[in-house]
């Protein structure tokens, strides 16, 4: 009886489905992805991150959108942070402890290392974060790593700019302010601080998805690392010979070429920078090829 | 011409377990003896690890018992056009397949190949940021999918209408109720446009008339001749949607076939019960003096048992038993329940030779018939008894005794039509239905 009714009420024929499912054939050829285990140092793929370009660009543009938000007074913590220390360190190091400050008034001595180091400290600090703060991207959709620290080290810039606009500022109400043949220099001392900060970053970020330590250990590194930089002191307390391989702290080629490009102050760091760019460059390179080694690890392990 | 879209060939990955022992919390003493002891241990492994990589690294690695191996050996190509569905128990690797396949993390040995441009859906809202708003969250969200930016900016009106958000586009999401947070989320998802589509259990979340906007959609890029690696706990879209699916179990492909066949063999794996049972020995089997069950099976028409049904097709639910005492008035019935325990229906035998009449001792096989067309699709599970009266007694009763699976196929003719998507009810009856037309309709005066 069944039967009967299900032949009896004959509704429509067959769906549509196989019929369209071939239609669709494509003139061009497809790209081919190839996934296979990795072993060992793996290319870096810059190609990949100029393809992965649109990503990077919102990234970038998501934590600048996002980063001051619902705060009260916004981006002038950008140049409250650097402008703060100035003053804590005017007071104790330059009117207490009576640093010298070759020749310049010590507020500007400082500030003119301060916004330099302000940017690399922080971009240091998100890029190392920016792997563990990003996992749940990372475990659920596929984009060259390499563009997490890397944006957050990016999004470092508006903030540098703010703050060298006070700087500027800073450096007319002293009088100072002067065009110099040497700041065409200035560029290329911020991308060089910009090459530490993602270097870092890199090595950091890296490590710390296996090793949370690294997250307790950041601000201790950060701090001692301004120690370890002219920043209260200028390089010229040390003896002649010793500045070149003081210089292999990237960030003394930084903060030294800062103030020499911007307030005239000693002479021209040349091997200094010199020797912060090789260092700089090593750290970067080494940096990019131990993160794509251990990159495979990532989804797994964060 | 075969097209292979996806080729995955020989694919492993082997996770490596931390062993960690004992049930009970530990004491406080034992975890801050643990948190000290910590860094020593760990640095000791390090250490030793990095020893044994640069000194014995050519030789041969011993199996390790803190490996797993989450799939193994696994190859299968997809033609370029299939729905392929992945089914599969918790923990088979289902997901670790396809975050190999969507580049999210490396397998260990093996290799794919993939011929076009990839988009995988492995949660709703994939970069979503609470802070952003609904629209820059579309440009984040499709960015991180695979979108261009031209490509955004000249769907966004229509993304933003799909999700029914325009009144909110600009308002950050942390202030959306969940639904339109999933909306939102899923209309970004619809208009991608990859050539292979990856998706992973996205139809879990989300209200029904949701899930439905999936399935439909789901249908719609079917239509458009793309890839689709579909993995899902439920099997109904699965048979519905794909021609295809594997099933995978403990890391390999257990079954390779068409949809409905691998969806309706893995319920069946899944069900406890039985489309047969029976009770060898007389003295053991259900029932007393008067009647003891021996045997309850589900067969099709032509009396094969069988676990898995059509919807079309009529089902025989056959019961044997022995009747050990003459002279009584008995009565077989059979109680149905679906798989969520609610009862369908209770049914008497209704032997016209046998009704009101006192029966001899002798073995008796009893037949219902449950006609094509009229369960809803899924698993049933039946009782089978037997009374008698005057005074009323229960000789033999059996709960859940037998489990078989209806199942719903998209082709020909049934309650369904043409609609793919959800099906709620628990009869699926295939009803008279009388449609007629006219061309113009008369304005109704007065």
């Amino acid at each position: 009886m069944a039967k009967d009714l299900s032949q009896g009420v004959s509704i429509v024929g067959g769906t549509p489905a196989e019929g369209v499912c071939t239609s669709n054939s494509s003139a061009v050829p497809p790209i081919t992805t190839v996934i296979e285990p990795s072993r060992g140092w793996v290319p870096l793929k810059l190609s990949q991150l100029w393809e992965y370009r649109e990503v990077l660009y919102f990234l970038v543009w998501r934590d600048i959108k996002v980063r001051y938000r619902q705060t009260l007074i916004g981006v002038t913590w950008a140049i409250i942070q650097p402008f703060m220390t100035m003053v804590v360190f005017s007071v104790f190091f330059g009117r207490l402890a009576k640093m010298p400050s070759d020749g310049t008034p010590y507020p500007l001595f400082v500030l003119a290392a301060l916004v330099p180091w302000t940017f690399f400290a922080n971009g240091l600090t998100l890029s190392a974060n920016s792997l563990v703060h990003s996992s749940h991207l990372i475990t659920k959709v596929y984009f060259p790593r390499l563009l997490v620290p890397l944006a957050r080290v990016l999004t470092g810039l508006p903030d540098l700019a703010l703050s060298f606009l006070v700087l500027l500022g800073m450096i007319w109400w002293y009088g100072l302010l002067q065009s110099r043949p040497a700041l065409v220099w200035l560029p290329a001392l911020a991308l060089l601080g910009f090459v530490t900060a993602l270097g870092v970053g890199l090595w950091l970020s890296a490590l710390n998805v296996q090793y949370r330590d690294v997250q307790h250990a950041v601000p201790f590194v950060v701090q001692l690392w301004l120690f370890a930089t002219p920043i209260a002191y200028p390089s010229s307390l040390l003896p002649g010979a010793w500045r070149t391989v003081y210089g292999f702290n990237p960030m003394v080629g930084v903060v030294e070429g800062f103030r020499w490009t911007l307030l005239g102050s000693g002479s021209a760091p040349g091997p200094m920078v010199a020797a912060s760019a090789l260092a700089a460059l090593v750290i970067l390179v080494t940096g990019a090829f131990f993160f794509r080694r251990v990159e495979r690890t990532f989804a797994d392990v964060v | 011409m075969t097209d292979i879209a996806v080729r995955v060939d020989n694919l492993g990955k082997r996770y490596r377990i931390g062993i960690r022992r004992g049930a009970d919390p530990p004491m406080l003493g034992e975890v801050i003896s643990n948190l000290a002891a910590t860094p020593f241990t760990k640095l000791m492994g390090v250490a030793r690890r990095f020893w044994t990589r640069h000194t014995n690294g050519a030789r041969p690695v011993p199996p390790d018992p803190n490996d797993l191996w989450a799939i193994r050996h696994l190859s299968f190509e997809v033609p370029r056009g299939q729905i392929l569905g992945i089914i599969g128990p918790n923990g088979a690797g289902k997901s670790t397949l396809l975050k190999i396949l969507s580049r999210i993390t490396e397998p260990t040995e093996g290799r794919v190949e993939i011929r076009g441009r990839v988009g995988s859906l492995l949660e709703v809202g994939t970069g979503f940021h609470p802070e952003l708003t609904g629209r820059e969250n579309i440009y984040l969200s499709a960015a991180l999918l695979g979108m261009r930016k031209a490509e955004i900016d000249r769907n966004m009106d229509e993304i933003v209408a799909f999700a029914e958000i325009e009144k909110f586009a600009d308002t950050p999401v942390k202030h959306y109720s969940s639904g339109m947070y999933v909306r939102l989320a899923f209309s970004v998802a619809a208009h991608l446009e990859p050539e292979i589509l990856i998706v992973d259990e996205v139809l879990a979340v989300g209200d029904a008339a949701f899930q439905r906007k999936c399935l439909n959609k789901m249908e719609d890029v079917k239509q458009h001749g793309r890839t689709i690696l579909f993995v899902s706990h439920s099997m109904q879209p699965i048979a519905r949607l794909c021609e295809r699916a594997i099933l995978i179990s403990g890391g390999a492909i257990v079954k390779d076939g068409p949809a409905v066949d691998v969806a309706s063999a893995y319920l069946a794996t899944s069900l406890r019960t039985n489309a047969e049972q029976a009770w060898l020995h007389p003295n053991t089997a259900p029932g007393d003096h008067v009647a003891r069950l021996r045997r309850l099976r589900v067969h099709d028409e032509s009396g094969n048992t069988t676990e898995t049904i059509d919807i079309r097709q009529p089902i025989g639910i056959e019961m044997t038993y022995d009747v050990l005492d003459s002279d009584h008035l008995l009565w077989p019935h059979l109680i149905f329940y679906n798989g969520t325990g609610l009862c369908l229906f209770t049914t008497f035998e209704l032997a016209p030779e046998w009704r009101g009449r006192p029966r001899p001792a002798g073995r008796y096989i009893s037949t219902a018939w449950i006609p094509g067309n009229h369960l809803a699709a899924g698993a049933v599970l039946v009782d089978a008894g037997l009374r008698s009266a005057p005074p009323p007694r229960v000789h033999f009763f059996e709960r859940h005794a037998a489990a078989f699976h209806i199942v719903d196929t998209p082709e020909d003719n049934s309650a369904r039509g043409d609609w793919v998507g959800d099906l709620p009810g628990v009869v699926r009856p295939l009803l008279a239905w009388n449609t007629t037309w006219q061309k113009q309709v008369e304005p109704e005066d007065g």
